[in-house]
């Protein structure tokens, strides 16, 4: 459904994932921008100075030294009520990771662009999602773009989702696959985007005139303020924080819905269905990955599998309550990780297994680590691995504690 | 669980006097000026107002006579090594606990 | 007119009843860098000690706004609050990061640096209290050669201070200055002269430190005073590249010479174990810069 209220028609634009993201900055007005080079996101922070330079974004471009003082100016910048974005892969975002906290602690709408890339040791510059993924536990919205539009359209959601609920949001897209790809983006115009997107209300802000301290030393425990009010204790401050996430559920799928109303590409649900109404195997998978599973499904179906797709699009606040019913009538679920935790499995599957704990959900379930530095997943492992998997529906089949690679070992 | 009353939803903090209670009742001994010798006692307008300057807490009132909030002073003695009048001495807190004296450890 | 105790702002900023030891030079410093800024200052801080001094939550012990920042953060954090302001056009306040020694000379030096030399609008102090004081006194790069620390627990430090002062001049930023907050009508001063300069400031501060550096809380003054005299520290500022002395230091160079270094290292339990040998290393280091900054001086 096309809204009349739009300024114009499509306008499609051959992009890559990079410059959607920078794309999207844009759009969203944003007023302080500070980012440090790491491949594959170099391109986001050379855009984005581009807009600034070139006049078409006013905002401050700020080329920080590191990755950790690249939040760090978000985050003040925050506080004294500005729109703040930044990007990153990998390296950086370990590098950030103090900041992650802090920036999620001081309830911050800051908006981060991750181009997904493996870690060291050893270097590598290729894509997989152990970067994003070791961020799971700082407070952080996580949501996972599986096509350029997706991360044009969520840059612009993340703003209005943050915003809402105080917490900051990292868009998360894999890196080459979608970073260096090119692909047709409808680009939205200013004045919808202005329309969905309104200008940032701070929650804190630092003025002489009314002087606040923020993050001093918190006490364990309540203590009471100069106006003899009884003020939190640290575990308040961090429950208002899970209560926050927990809450986000709804905005996120809301302004989904909002964003869809205005720009005809709903996003009402926290995860993406492909094929899932009448299928008995769910392959699940987070990013681009999703997109090549499709194709492996296709192929399955071809042979009598009934299978389907489940998507993550949003990580964290974790989809459990809406997962239930999407993952009712399976038997089997494929879970495949470009992410591993080591010494347990793939991030994604423990997720999937605690969602389903206690919801008379017997499906069994199956772990496959893949596509770690950039190896390539092609559909067709994707459908061997659910071939190698379909004996664990037979009675007494196998159930695989520990997951299985796809790799040379 | 969480506190009614309390709307922050950050470590929000508001400047308050006290932030660490009656620091007075740290001290072990107290600043004691002799208005004799104290330069703008003496002088009876404004001038020195050294151990003004030099208060880390800014306890020190700028008037004539000069007074010291009791309440909060530490009893570091800085006040009386800048006085130039020596002026300013420092007596041990066991010498004022027979006083009726409200500013005195409770 | 010159600023003097009898005419300088009865406005406080420092709220009675701080967390501060007695006889803190921090709690001294701060309180004259805020009246010198009256109030309309944004300040960021590391962990250190001031974070000591501003209390914990739900109550503040200064009446300026204030966000602490992670301890490698300081310069990044200054440089968010500079832009937000920036982009949102308040023009009227500045912006002030006050870190300790190690938040500037060890783990705060990368942000720093990288904010020199992006030429960020703020105000960097550095209260130099030459050791991590707010978590027991362990060695930092500011820490002396010879002075027992936390982690230098029997021999004392090994090393030579690193020279911060030097470092930031090198980045070519507008300001720098060398103060110390046992002179605070001279700290004051140089506080205001950097309020008006814009660019990246730098304002190195002197704070004894009567626990860590063992003395008798009262002595806080004397120590200063006797570093100065000795030349331990010396007093001066660097505007655009030319040097002056200031204040004590600049009355030394004018009529007088430099009293032995031993004087001032002999009043501190934490040089208890120091040789003759760091003693006169240390004075050699102590002559080394004074007759540097005597070649250098433009103001004498």
């Amino acid at each position: 459904m096309i809204n009349k209220k739009l300024d114009r028609k499509a306008d499609i634009q051959i992009l890559d994932g990079n410059h959607a993201a920078a794309l999207g900055a844009k759009l969203s007005r944003v007023q302080v921008i500070a980012a440090y080079p790491i491949t594959p996101q170099s391109p986001v922070t050379e855009s984005l100075s581009e807009f600034v330079e070139g006049g078409d974004l006013h905002a401050e471009y700020i080329a920080v030294e590191s990755e950790h003082s690249a939040m760090a100016v978000c985050t003040s910048a925050s506080l004294v009520g500005a729109r703040t974005f930044t990007a990153t892969s990998s390296h950086g975002l370990a590098y950030m990771h103090e900041m992650l906290h802090w920036v999620a602690g001081t309830r911050l709408p800051v908006v981060l662009a991750c181009v997904n890339r493996a870690i060291g040791a050893p270097w590598n510059v290729q894509n997989d999602q152990q970067d994003s993924i070791s961020q799971r536990d700082t407070g952080w919205i996580q949501i996972y773009a599986r096509n350029n539009q997706e991360i044009l359209d969520s840059v612009i959601q993340a703003y209005k989702i943050a915003e809402s609920v105080y917490v900051p949001v990292m868009v998360c897209y894999d890196g080459y696959i979608l970073s260096h790809t090119e692909m047709p983006v409808d680009v939205p115009s200013q004045g919808d985007v202005d329309r969905f997107l309104p200008p940032y209300k701070p929650h804190a802000i630092l003025d002489p005139a009314n002087p606040r301290n923020y993050n001093l030393v918190t006490l364990a425990n309540p203590r009471v303020n100069a106006d003899g009010i009884l003020c939190h204790g640290y575990m308040e401050i961090r429950y208002l924080l899970q209560e926050a996430l927990q809450k986000s559920r709804e905005t996120i799928i809301n302004v989904g819905q909002e964003f869809g109303k205005l720009f005809a590409r709903s996003y009402a649900n926290m995860f993406w269905e492909d094929r899932l109404d009448d299928a008995e195997i769910v392959i699940v998978a987070m990013g681009s990955l999703a997109m090549e599973a499709t194709v492996a499904v296709d192929m399955l179906r071809e042979e009598g599998h009934r299978v389907g797709v489940l998507s993550l699009r949003v990580f964290r606040p974790f989809p459990k309550d809406y997962l239930i019913e999407a993952l009712s009538k399976a038997r089997l679920i494929v879970v495949f990780d470009k992410n591993i935790s080591y010494g347990s499995e793939g991030a994604t599957c423990s997720e999937i297994k605690s969602a389903l704990y206690g919801n008379r959900i017997n499906a069994v379930i199956r772990n496959f680590i893949v596509g770690l530095g950039g190896r390539d997943v092609k559909a067709r492992e994707i459908a061997d691995a659910v071939r190698k998997s379909l004996p664990s529906l037979e009675e007494g089949g196998p159930n695989i504690e520990y997951p299985e690679w796809i790799c040379h070992m | 669980m969480v506190a009614k009353s309390c709307t922050h939803i950050c470590g929000e903090s508001s400047p308050g006097i006290g932030e660490a209670g009656k620091t007075g009742e740290w001290r072990t001994s107290r600043p004691v000026i002799d208005p004799g010798k104290c330069i703008p006692a003496k002088r009876g307008k404004p001038s020195c107002f050294i151990c003004w300057l030099y208060c880390p807490e800014a306890l020190i009132s700028k008037t004539i006579p000069v007074q010291i909030d009791l309440e909060y002073c530490k009893g570091c003695g800085i006040c009386m090594y800048v006085c130039p009048a020596q002026a300013i001495s420092m007596v041990n807190e066991g010498e004022f606990c027979s006083e009726q004296d409200g500013l005195n450890r409770s | 007119m010159k600023t003097n105790a009898v005419n300088l702002t009865e406005k406080e900023y420092l709220l009675p009843g701080n967390r501060t030891c007695p006889g803190c030079s921090l709690s001294l410093a701060y309180r004259h860098i805020l009246k010198a800024l009256e109030g309309q200052v944004i300040v960021t801080v590391p962990a250190s000690c001031l974070t000591v001094l501003h209390g914990m939550y739900p109550v503040t012990s200064v009446d300026v706004p204030c966000v602490n920042t992670p301890f490698a953060s300081t310069g990044a954090s200054a440089t968010g609050l500079v832009a937000g302001l920036k982009a949102l056009g308040r023009k009227d306040v500045t912006v002030l990061a006050i870190a300790g020694d190690g938040g500037t000379y060890d783990i705060g030096i990368q942000a720093l640096s990288g904010a020199a030399e992006r030429q960020e609008d703020f105000i960097f102090v550095c209260y130099d209290n030459e050791g991590y004081m707010n978590t027991g006194n362990q060695r930092s790069g500011s820490t002396p050669l010879g002075a027992i620390s936390g982690t230098t627990p029997m021999l004392g430090k090994q090393q030579n201070q690193k020279d911060m002062l030097a470092i930031m001049e090198a980045h070519g930023i507008p300001y720098v200055a060398a103060a110390s907050a046992t002179h605070p009508l001279d700290l004051y001063e140089k506080v205001r002269k950097a309020k008006t300069i814009k660019g990246t400031r730098f304002i190195h501060v002197f704070t004894p430190c009567p626990p860590g550096w063992r003395f008798s809380f009262g002595d806080t003054i004397r120590m200063g005073e006797l570093a100065v005299q000795t030349g331990w520290i010396v007093l001066y500022e660097v505007e655009d590249g030319a040097f002056r002395l200031t204040s004590a230091s600049e009355s030394i160079a004018r009529k007088g010479s430099l009293r032995p270094v031993r004087e001032y290292l002999m009043e501190q339990g934490r040089f208890n174990n120091i040789t003759e040998e760091q003693i006169s290393e240390l004075q050699e280091r102590v002559n080394a810069r004074w007759k540097r900054c005597l070649d250098r001086v433009t103001n004498l």
